[in-house]
């Protein structure tokens, strides 16, 4: 008795906690199953700050506009900012050593920075007449207290500002007497002068003397010279510059002496016996000696005292050398990197002793980094008071890697900041028998590792091996291991990143698997490179199990849309680069995933030209014969976003040759040009399934989801809006959003917002689309949902119908056929600007789904689809109620806890991804920018398994404690049946 | 701009800078077709302990229409766009922690020197250009503290709770039954043919006896 009603407790216990709500995390859960990782993308510029004692940091500028502050000892960020997109820095440096100096967008925001802990400390704007290049001088050798003023060349003025508090002291501006272009400013220790050198309509030669107090001129000197200039002036000496003549054949050595200016020629092919073809002065700065590249050779020329030319020195043209470095004794260094095979070299001089090497050393490189691009170096004193060097360098994948006594100290993959496109691959399956070493170790390490854990369980181990076999230990614990998992939460995230190197990383902890420089994407010296598109390429399924599955990657080989493409094909366990198809004789500006595979699970690609052909990749006769049986049926569409028209193709019967197809317009729409100007296409994911296509509404009633994978979402704006926020009047702008079937371009539905302009972000999913766009009328963001439903299945409702058969619930879905679509839509407020929209994925779409809206803060906030359902309303029935449509209200909510992203921000946001794992409650998100950032998510809690914080122990100590109670009252019962029986 | 309890230096420095941005503190001026718009952000509770801003302020942004410009906190809050056209603007203010609502900012070409802004979350004008979070927000839960009323609560704990009635209460109210009565209802119930989970009891006891 007492069992029964126990039971049926135990049940209702069990439904109870079911549906009471599951929060969303702790802080003590961060790390669990999300990770953050920092980057700063490629380094341009590097400072660094080692004279005091304490902390040595490098100061660093990228090209993903971030300034930071980098520990010299490991290589982690002290601190960083990420500018805004416009805002590129042009140059960095330390004043009064104690700020850092920034000058950015062309040399019009000059600020400072706070050395230890990254405040803005001051901000200067500097206006600017014209267009002209940054120069940035901040004087070094003076004492702290002593306000010196800045110098800054931009828009055509100099400027002189205080570095104490940013406060404008003078201004020249040089384009109101001529309109000269200066290229140097040099500041000589301890005189009140500052030399401005520059260049008048490529023909004239003019120094500047100006006084550093007030900004007068004092004097001012010039000198013609017919041939015309190439590049920049570059100082050779206190009063010696040089610069190349416009024909790039002759050096002029610029002499300025007592006011006269003299002008010295000489022939580059003097200097280098043999071609010089593309000849350029490096931007050195060292003191008497200049280098010369040619397309054969680097040339080191010293300029003696008497003006003559000397060749000191030859090296070959891929050597990198740095920039000039001054040691205490009024010596300099500088620091030349010479590239070997899977090794470089990094020798440093002296200018005083260009003859031999001060230091020379050999560093062991991963090749998988490329080419030394940048150097940057730095000097210490040894104990034995010579002079040690550091150097920092940027490869060509972007890694930063600080080299000291010929051992590489630290590594920053800092490639990863500029992720182009994200795919995933399943990891492998654990096989019985076959050991997981199969993929992450050879059998050898497998060997040594359980060698190493067999030692550390009979306490033989040393410290070190004790720190080894916890390294391992975290390895193979259950979120890193290298297998696939029952839940599908362990994948590989490949990356495919702008530097055109391949990234594999483990979604359990975000470590790098592999990563690979794709040879086919280098970017050489006759041709820039650069990734497209990343596609799963083969995912073994039933038939090649056996086989690793395969990425395909795309590429362009040149800066113009009709430059021919480069493809590859790279193993996605091991990062081999398994088919090299680039150059391919054709362009590429879509890639189009076809839904069909051949017998080895390859999937068919359909690359789309310039010209309008389809290309078919693989190039195997049974694709092609899968092709010919279905390309009746494949269909695609371009945008054209200037001519504003959409455009959709078909395969035409008659090919061109085998694996290219010439396409045939079908259907074409035309946006007018004075009034709409297309702004955003989205359409759906290709990979989405959708469980249902009825929805069941309140009051038993059901409605049919209009469900088509050829649905895409246009948005377009009235050409005077499509600049930004503040640059339109509400009664000018109009955004107009359309939903066109892809197939025959017809316009399913099309609304007006008045008063409205972009940017628009919009997300497309089952048979809704929600998109972010900006009213004017009321000057905030606003969000709006259509959901689209099918109207000729509507009539299913009739009982009587389904029994006798008359329905038209088992007609497939086509694009062919046009059923009467209905539409239902809605606004609401949304706060924030938005850089990303995305919607969660589960694998078989029962799920609810979250949209994943990528703030400006750079956070991603999950917000419940239930919150943009159309079919809200101010006062719900209770009918409605009960079917969990929540009442209207004029504003999304922003609610802290629901941000994914908690604390972190993903600087620099550009994506969301969402893979859907096993397990149908949960979603993995991965957001990239300048930061990565992944987790996972359960839009509907998680159903179908306990949580990460699930007290297996209280399960345990109930199961005992229940257990010994049917002992106990089984004893206690017995003995009293014996009681009853003696009586 | 009263400026209460402040050191002489940051006072001076105040003023100076009060000096430079004119009376009001959003000050358009033109500047080669643009205007400038100055502001300030305040967090309170930090702005009592002097010079300074947290340090959680730090990463503090100031986005102008989205991203056209972004810009930076000065040690004491203040911030500048320049080059901003007439027309109206919007601007938002991103420091982790925080909830700020976005401002609309009316720059007038006709009326230079002039700027109206307003919330837009509250349509609550602003008299000066100064910001100061809605809300601060809490990004994670916060984990009950340990207490015996959650376990007990908890299905585990409930049903340890039911055992322990079943187990020390239940023979308490048999004892204080009839035995007669007892012995009736047994019977009774045998008669009847009780339901099989009922049946699982004399079974289990059997079972057990024999293993004795």
């Amino acid at each position: 008795m007492a069992m029964a009603i126990k039971l049926s407790l135990i049940l209702l216990l069990c439904l109870s906690s079911l549906l009471a709500p599951s929060f969303s995390l702790f802080e003590d859960q961060v790390g669990l199953m999300d990770w953050h990782q920092r980057y700063i993308g490629k380094v341009k510029h590097a400072v660094f700050h080692t004279q005091k004692a304490g902390r040595k940091r490098v100061l660093v500028s990228t090209e993903e506009n971030v300034i930071a502050s980098l520990d010299l000892r490991r290589g982690e960020i002290f601190w960083r900012h990420v500018l805004g997109p416009n805002d590129v820095v042009d140059k960095i440096d330390i004043a009064l050593g104690k700020y850092v100096i920034t000058l950015s967008s062309e040399g019009s925001i000059l600020r400072a920075w706070n050395l230890p802990d990254g405040q803005m400390v001051w901000e200067s704007f500097l206006s600017g007449s014209k267009y002209s290049k940054a120069l940035l001088t901040v004087p070094s050798n003076l004492k702290v207290d002593l306000d010196s003023p800045i110098f800054v060349y931009s828009g055509g003025c100099l400027h002189a500002i205080s570095s104490i508090d940013g406060e404008y002291l003078w201004k020249k501006d040089f384009a109101i007497e001529s309109s000269v272009d200066v290229h140097q400013l040099i500041l000589s220790g301890g005189s009140d002068v500052v030399h401005a050198v520059g260049v008048t309509d490529s023909s004239q030669f003019d120094t500047y003397e100006i006084d550093v107090k007030n900004g007068g001129l004092l004097k001012h000197t010039s000198a013609s010279f017919p041939g015309g200039v190439y590049g920049e002036i570059l100082p050779v000496s206190g009063d010696r510059f040089v610069v190349l003549d416009a024909s790039r054949s002759v050096v002029l050595l610029i002499t300025v002496n007592n006011g006269a200016t003299h002008l010295q020629q000489t022939h580059v092919s003097d200097l280098i016996h043999g071609s010089s073809e593309n000849t350029v002065i490096l931007p050195s700065k060292l003191s008497g000696i200049f280098s010369l590249r040619t397309d054969s050779c680097i040339v080191f020329v010293k300029v003696t005292d008497e003006g003559k030319l000397n060749v000191m020195e030859k090296v070959d043209k891929t050597v990198v050398v740095s920039d000039a470095l001054a040691l205490s004794e009024g010596e300099q260094a500088f620091a030349l990197v010479q590239q070997g095979d899977s090794k470089i070299e990094l020798s440093v001089r002296l200018v005083h002793d260009m003859s031999s090497n001060h230091l020379k050393e050999t560093v062991k490189m991963d090749h998988e980094r490329g080419f030394v691009h940048k150097i940057f170096i730095n000097n210490y004193v040894r104990t034995d008071r010579s002079h040690g060097f550091r150097a920092l360098i940027v490869m060509e994948d972007h890694s930063l890697l600080l080299l000291q006594q010929g051992e590489i100290v630290w590594t920053r993959d800092d490639g990863l900041a500029s992720v182009i496109d994200v795919t995933t691959s399943e990891l492998p399956v654990e096989k019985i028998g076959v050991s997981v070493a199969k993929v992450e170790h050879s059998l050898f390490e497998w060997l040594k590792g359980h060698m190493l854990k067999l030692k550390g369980t009979l306490m033989l181990a040393t410290p070190d091996e004790v720190a080894a076999i916890q390294q391992i230990r975290l390895q193979s614990s259950q979120k890193n291991k290298m297998t696939r998992d029952h839940n599908g939460f362990r994948k590989l995230l490949i990356l495919l990143t702008r530097a055109g190197k391949l990234y594999a990383l483990h979604t359990g902890n975000g470590r790098v698997v592999w990563s690979t420089l794709l040879q086919s994407l280098r970017t050489t010296s006759q041709q820039q490179c650069a990734g497209l598109k990343l596609r799963q390429w083969q995912v073994p399924h039933h038939h090649a199990l056996d086989n690793n599955p395969s990425v395909l990657v795309v590429g362009r080989c040149g800066l113009s849309l009709t430059s021919p493409s480069a493809l590859s094909i790279v193993d996605a366990y091991t990062g081999k680069e398994l088919q090299n198809l680039g150059p391919a004789e054709h362009s590429t500006v879509q890639v189009i995933t076809l839904p069909f595979r051949d017998s080895t699970e390859q999937q068919l690609h359909l690359l789309i030209d310039a010209d309008k052909r389809a290309h078919l990749y693989p190039t195997t006769p049974e694709a092609a014969s899968i092709f010919q049986r279905e390309s009746e049926n494949v269909y695609w569409y371009s945008v054209e976003s200037e001519a504003g028209i959409l455009r959709g193709y078909g395969v035409k019967k008659t090919h061109s040759s085998e694996y290219s197809f010439e396409a045939r317009n079908l259907w074409s729409i035309v946006f007018p040009a004075e009034s709409e100007k297309i702004i955003a296409t989205v359409t759906r994911k290709p990979n989405e399934v959708v469980h249902t296509q009825a929805k069941v509404i309140a009051d038993e009633d059901v409605m049919y989801k209009y469900i088509s994978k050829n649905m895409v979402f246009v948005a377009t704006v009235s050409p005077k809006a499509s600049g930004p926020i503040g640059s339109a009047t509400p009664d000018e702008s109009v955004l107009v959003v359309y939903l066109i079937d892809t197939v025959t371009g017809r316009i399913l539905h099309r609304m007006t917002h008045l008063g409205s302009q972009g940017p628009v972000h919009a997300v497309l999913s089952e048979n809704w689309v929600v998109y972010h766009y900006f009213n004017l009328r009321a000057h905030r963001y606003e969000m709006s949902v259509i959901e689209i439903y099918d109207q000729s299945r509507a009539e299913n409702k009739d009982v009587l119908k389904l029994i006798v058969g008359k329905h038209n619930l088992t007609t497939p879905v086509s694009s062919y056929s046009r059923p009467e679509v209905t539409t239902k839509s809605q606004s609401y407020f949304f706060t924030h600007s938005v850089k990303a929209i995305s919607v969660s994925s589960t694998a078989k779409g029962i799920t609810s789904k979250h949209l994943l809206i990528g703030t400006i803060g750079d956070q991603v906030l999950a917000l419940d689809k239930r919150f943009v359902d159309p079919r809200r309303s101010l006062n719900p029935t209770q009918a409605e109620k009960e079917e969990g449509l929540l009442p209207l209200t004029d504003a999304l909510p922003i609610i802290p806890q629901s941000y994914v992203t908690h604390a972190f921000k993903v600087e620099g946001l550009r994506g969301i991804e969402t893979i859907p794992a096993k397990l149908e409650s949960t979603s993995l998100v991965f957001a990239y920018g300048v930061d990565l950032f992944y987790t996972r998510i359960a839009p509907s809690k998680t159903y179908d398994s306990l949580t990460e914080d699930f007290n297996y122990a209280l399960l345990l100590l109930t199961i005992v404690a229940l257990v010994i109670a049917i002992f106990v009252t089984w004893v206690l019962s017995e003995r009293k049946d014996l009681q009853d029986k003696w009586r | 701009m009263a400026v209460p309890r402040r050191s002489k230096p940051t006072l001076l420095l105040l003023l100076l800078l009060s000096l430079f941005a004119s009376s009001s503190l959003a000050i358009a001026t033109g500047n080669g077709g643009g205007y400038s718009i100055n502001g300030r952000v305040k967090i309170p509770g930090f702005g009592a302990k002097g010079f300074g801003l947290p340090v959680k302020a730090n990463n503090a942004k100031v986005i102008l229409n989205g991203g056209q410009q972004v810009t930076f906190l000065k040690p004491d809050g203040y911030f500048s766009f320049h080059n901003v056209p007439a027309g109206t603007h919007l601007i938002e203010v991103v420091v982790i922690g925080y909830f700020f609502s976005p401002v609309r900012v009316d720059v007038s070409a006709r009326n230079p020197g002039k700027i109206q802004a307003a919330l837009t979350e509250t349509r609550r004008g602003l008299n000066e250009l100064v910001l100061e979070p809605l809300k601060e927000q809490q990004y994670y839960e916060i984990r009950e503290p340990f207490n015996i009323m959650s376990i007990v609560k908890s299905p585990m704990g409930l049903m340890i709770g039911f055992m322990v009635v079943v187990v020390f209460l239940m023979p308490k109210l048999v004892e204080n039954m009839d035995p007669e009565e007892i012995r009736k209802a047994q019977e009774e119930m045998r008669n009847q043919g009780v339901p099989s989970l009922a049946n699982l009891m004399p079974g289990a006891g059997a079972g057990g006896g024999r293993s004795n």
